[in-house]
């Protein structure tokens, strides 16, 4: 692919963007871990661009590790997300606001 | 006698003891006379003045080896700029002349004080006091030696005040006493004003002295105002006239003589020694001192002798309608300061100075002898009532001749040395007065036919009163029950008397017609006076005058004797006249609705209305204490609320609203958060790429 | 414009239109889908970037687990909306700005600059990101991340038992 990198990582980085709109607008405490998620992934994406520009395999193994966090992450934060919502009965990320000042 | 130049010159460093014995007597009584008792006290005040008479005497010893006399320098004292007055005593004829007198005749007061004043205490109730009053009497003694030693008008005035202060406190010794329980503090007051009113003329004098001739010692202004020259007549003048006040208040010159009489209520030795003999000689004497500057001031001289012989008449005239015993000693003593006055006012200061010794004699006798009668009346008095108050319920006045009468046999003593001073004043010869008074006739006879004619008249009318007064109190019967029962009193007073009466008797001896020894002695200090020759005229003339004067009184008191509660005989041909003379021809009136009616007035006005309502009520309260009131409510109102509590509020409240407003991001959204996060990213990012564009 | 870029266009313009509708979407299902569907996207860009192994690796855990699992918790849980809420009223507003302007000025750096290197400035390695080789780095190079990262899904695996396990259910 002959592309020049900065497109890839300009891709990566509005992915990012809307990654960030996503964790702020949207009530749904899934859809906002959902778009944590694509935050992840457009750094996967950068990650690779770099690798495939620099012919450096540490970007590659990077992502490996990403990936893997990212399950594990997303493993422990939806069992917590039910576990919220055996005492709220509700995923509205607003209803957690006892930390109000 | 011939004395060793080694004696000589310590006998005059012993100066300075003449001041110091009085005082240490004075601060041993203070210390120690009221635990030790009355003898204790009255031995330790009359042996330091006889100690003070020693040191006396051997002045005059060592003057008759040196008879220019000699200067101590007991210390410095001040030295500002061109004025240098240290402490220093001048002994010459004339100082040891009054030391001599002084110390002598204050000896022999205080001796009889001793007995006088055990019984007075007793009298008055109020026996604590004796002490105190020989601790005054010290005092006295070592001011009047620091008057009559001084070498410069500066410490002469030190002596001057020190007196005057020790009048004013000894004329109110019984301060609680007299008319309306204030009337001998009130007396002391009069002294001290009138006294003060001299002094003030004293220190313009001294003023103008320093002025004029850059020095305040005698004998550098004499030579300087000898060496000034016909230019300074004008201020010599003018300094003769002040000092002339000066003499006129302490000596008791028309007009300032009102105090004398009152001060007749101190006790008697008070009277005898300070306003008979010493004190109020002491304006003769300054003046004597200062006669280079009167000779050289002929006007002012003239101005005194008028005044003194003024004197000498008006008081003599008063001392006619006198009832009280010692008002008549106090009018004859002002008389005779005339005499004195006019004396050096002619120049003929020798004579003043000899009269000034011989009245002192026979003054303080009078006085003594009649502090005796009073106190026999007093003890008769209280015999008569049994110490239950005055029989007839009235107030019963010791002093009043009225009240007396037959004194003769029962107090035998004191009729006798009483009639010698009486004698001796009124200038019978051959006693001291006729040999003094004498000399100061020839001189006024020889400069003043009417200073001459003003004395002469004086010296009819002195012997007049006196015979009056010997005649009323001696002679004929008792008046009062009081009278009838006196009795004589012990010798510790009656001795001192006779003593007196012997120099009154033997005092003409100083300065006889043609031997002149006074004049002598004294011209070593005043330079050659040329005395008149005596002359038989004016003896003759004064002698026989003196004996009508006498044999006229004996005719009006003696030869029909004074009944009880009768009228004085000479009332009724008198009339007003004599009602005038008994109201001492209302000087004191007089001055008080001319001097001190208004003064007082004026001093209420200034008192109430300046001091009171407008510096208290008006300016302090209404401008000081309301304008600070005014000034603190309105830095505390509209500065310290509004601008000071205001700010510090202003801070509260920002602070305050701050917080809530910032607490406004702790929402408890996590959203909120994340959005904060953002955009503290997107500024970072954008800081980061303005930078990295610059 | 070489066909390289069309491609890489289409594909952008698809991964990012999905990842609009993934927000967009009122229903959560449609949005996992529209993740699924991003995430292959993103797979296929991989293949084209020459990370083979990668692509695979996203295209089974990513896409093929981890959304499985969103897909699980969002049938167990139900997927009702709702909009920034009255709590929130510039929620939605100042985060649309904030995005645009983390987009702006991102997209600026990396466009308004240097091109950057072409992807095809150096010559391919054989087997550049084919499994092999990334196995090579992995198990020696970066061998202790590897077993730390083991440990870390372990942990994850016990953590998220416990999260869930009913307290019932205790003594078992």
């Amino acid at each position: 692919m002959n592309i020049p990198t900065n497109y890839v990582v300009a891709l990566s980085a509005v992915l990012f963007s809307l990654g960030v709109i996503g964790v702020l607008i949207r009530r749904n405490a899934i859809i906002a871990f959902m778009s944590v998620e694509l935050m992840l992934n457009a750094a996967n994406l950068a990650f690779i661009a770099y690798a495939r520009a620099l012919q450096q395999l540490s970007g590659h193994i990077f992502v490996f590790f990403i990936i893997a966090v990212a399950a594990a992450e997303v493993a422990v934060g939806l069992a917590l997300i039910v576990t919220i919502f055996k005492t709220k009965h509700s995923i509205d990320v607003d209803l957690v606001s006892s930390l109000k000042g | 006698m011939h004395f060793s130049e080694a004696a000589v010159n310590g006998w005059f460093a012993l100066v300075p003891w003449i001041i110091a014995f009085p005082v240490a007597g004075l601060l041993v009584n203070l210390a120690l006379g009221r635990r030790l008792g009355e003898r204790f006290t009255g031995f330790v005040a009359s042996a330091a003045v006889a100690l003070a008479f020693v040191v006396a005497v051997l002045q005059g010893l060592a003057l008759l080896q040196h008879p220019e006399g000699a200067r101590v320098v007991v210390a410095d004292w001040i030295a500002i700029g061109g004025l240098s007055v240290p402490w220093a005593i001048k002994v010459d004829t004339l100082s040891v002349t009054m030391m001599l007198m002084v110390t002598g005749v204050s000896a022999l007061i205080h001796v009889y004080a001793t007995g006088y004043m055990h019984d007075d205490v007793r009298f008055q109730g109020d026996p604590g006091r004796y002490t105190r009053f020989f601790i005054f009497f010290n005092l006295f003694v070592a001011a009047m030696m620091i008057l009559i030693s001084g070498d410069s008008f500066l410490t002469l005035f030190v002596g001057w005040e020190g007196v005057g202060l020790c009048s004013y406190l000894l004329i109110g010794f019984w301060y609680e006493k007299g008319k309306d329980g204030i009337g001998n503090a009130v007396a002391g007051k009069k002294a001290f004003v009138a006294n003060r009113i001299g002094d003030f003329g004293f220190l313009i004098a001294m003023f103008l002295t320093f002025w004029a001739f850059d020095s305040l010692t005698f004998d550098t202004v004499f030579e300087h105002a000898e060496a000034a020259g016909p230019q300074a007549g004008l201020v010599l003048t003018l300094i003769t006239l002040f000092l002339l006040l000066g003499a006129a208040g302490k000596s008791a010159q028309l007009p300032l003589f009102v105090w004398l009489p009152d001060a007749m209520a101190g006790p008697t030795p008070v009277s005898a020694l300070i306003h008979a003999a010493t004190m109020v000689t002491a304006g003769v004497y300054m003046i004597t001192r200062t006669h280079v500057l009167f000779h050289l001031a002929p006007a002012s001289s003239s101005v005194v002798a008028i005044v003194g012989a003024a004197t000498a008449f008006f008081a003599a005239t008063i001392a006619v309608g006198q009832y009280d015993i010692k008002k008549v000693l106090a009018y004859s003593t002002i008389s005779q300061l005339g005499f004195m006055v006019a004396a050096v006012g002619m120049g003929a200061y020798v004579a003043g100075m000899f009269h000034l010794v011989t009245h002192a004699f026979f003054k303080a006798l009078l006085f003594l002898g009649s502090g005796s009668v009073i106190l026999g009346i007093e003890h008769g008095h209280h015999h008569a009532t049994q110490g239950h108050g005055d029989a007839h319920g009235g107030h019963f006045d010791p002093q009043d001749m009225r009240n007396m009468g037959g004194m003769a046999s029962r107090m035998k003593v004191t009729f006798v040395v009483y009639l010698i001073g009486a004698l001796a004043l009124a200038g019978i010869p051959p006693l001291a007065g006729f040999f003094s008074k004498d000399e100061i006739l020839l001189a006024a006879q020889g400069q003043n036919l009417l200073v001459y004619l003003l004395l002469t008249a004086a010296a009819f009318l002195t012997a007049f009163y006196m015979g009056r007064q010997v005649f009323l109190v001696f002679f004929g019967r008792p008046r009062s029950q009081a009278a009838a029962h006196a009795k004589e009193n012990p010798p510790v007073v009656v001795l001192p008397l006779v003593a007196l009466a012997g120099l009154s008797l033997l005092g003409g001896a100083l300065n006889l017609p043609g031997v002149h020894t006074l004049g002598t002695w004294l011209g070593h200090t005043l330079g050659e006076e040329h005395a008149p020759e005596f002359s038989l005229l004016v003896a003759g003339v004064s002698t026989v005058l003196a004996l009508a004067a006498i044999a006229l009184a004996w005719r009006i008191y003696a030869r029909r004797p004074l009944g009880e509660n009768q009228p004085d005989p000479i009332e009724a041909p008198l009339g007003r006249l004599f009602r005038a003379l008994n109201n001492k021809w209302w000087v004191d009136e007089f001055y008080d609705w001319l001097i001190l009616r208004r003064y007082v007035r004026l001093a209420n006005v200034l008192a109430h209305q300046v001091d009171t309502i407008f510096w208290h009520n008006w300016f302090h309260d209404s401008v000081l204490a309301a304008g600070f009131r005014r000034g603190t409510r309105w830095l505390a109102e509209s500065f310290d609320l509004p601008v000071i509590d205001g700010a510090s509020a202003a801070l509260a409240r920002l602070v305050e609203r701050l917080g809530s407003g910032l607490r406004r991001m702790q929402s408890g959204y996590v959203r909120n958060y994340a959005v904060y996060v953002l955009a503290g990213v997107v500024l970072m990012l954008s800081f980061f790429l303005i930078r990295s564009l610059s | 414009m070489t066909p390289d870029l069309i491609l890489f266009l289409v594909l952008a313009a698809l991964a990012v239109a999905t990842a609009v509708a993934m927000l967009a979407s009122q229903s959560a299902v449609y949005s996992a889908l529209f993740l699924v569907l991003n995430l292959v996207t993103v797979a296929v860009l991989y293949l084209l970037l020459n990370a083979a192994f990668i692509a695979m690796v996203q295209v089974t855990v990513y896409a093929g687990a981890i959304m499985v699992l969103f897909l699980f918790v969002i049938m167990l849980l139900g997927g009702q909306q709702a909009g920034s809420g009255p709590d929130l009223p510039w929620q939605r507003p100042v985060s649309l700005v904030l995005g645009a302007a983390l987009i702006g000025l991102m997209a600026y750096v990396l466009l308004a600059g240097s091109r950057g290197t072409l992807l095809t400035a150096a010559p391919l390695l054989e087997g550049f990101g084919s499994p092999q080789s990334v196995g090579r780095v992995l198990f020696s190079e970066y061998l202790i991340p590897f077993e730390a990262v083991s440990t870390l899904l372990l942990a994850a695996m016990v953590g998220a038992i416990v999260l869930t396990r009913d307290e019932r259910k205790e003594g078992r």
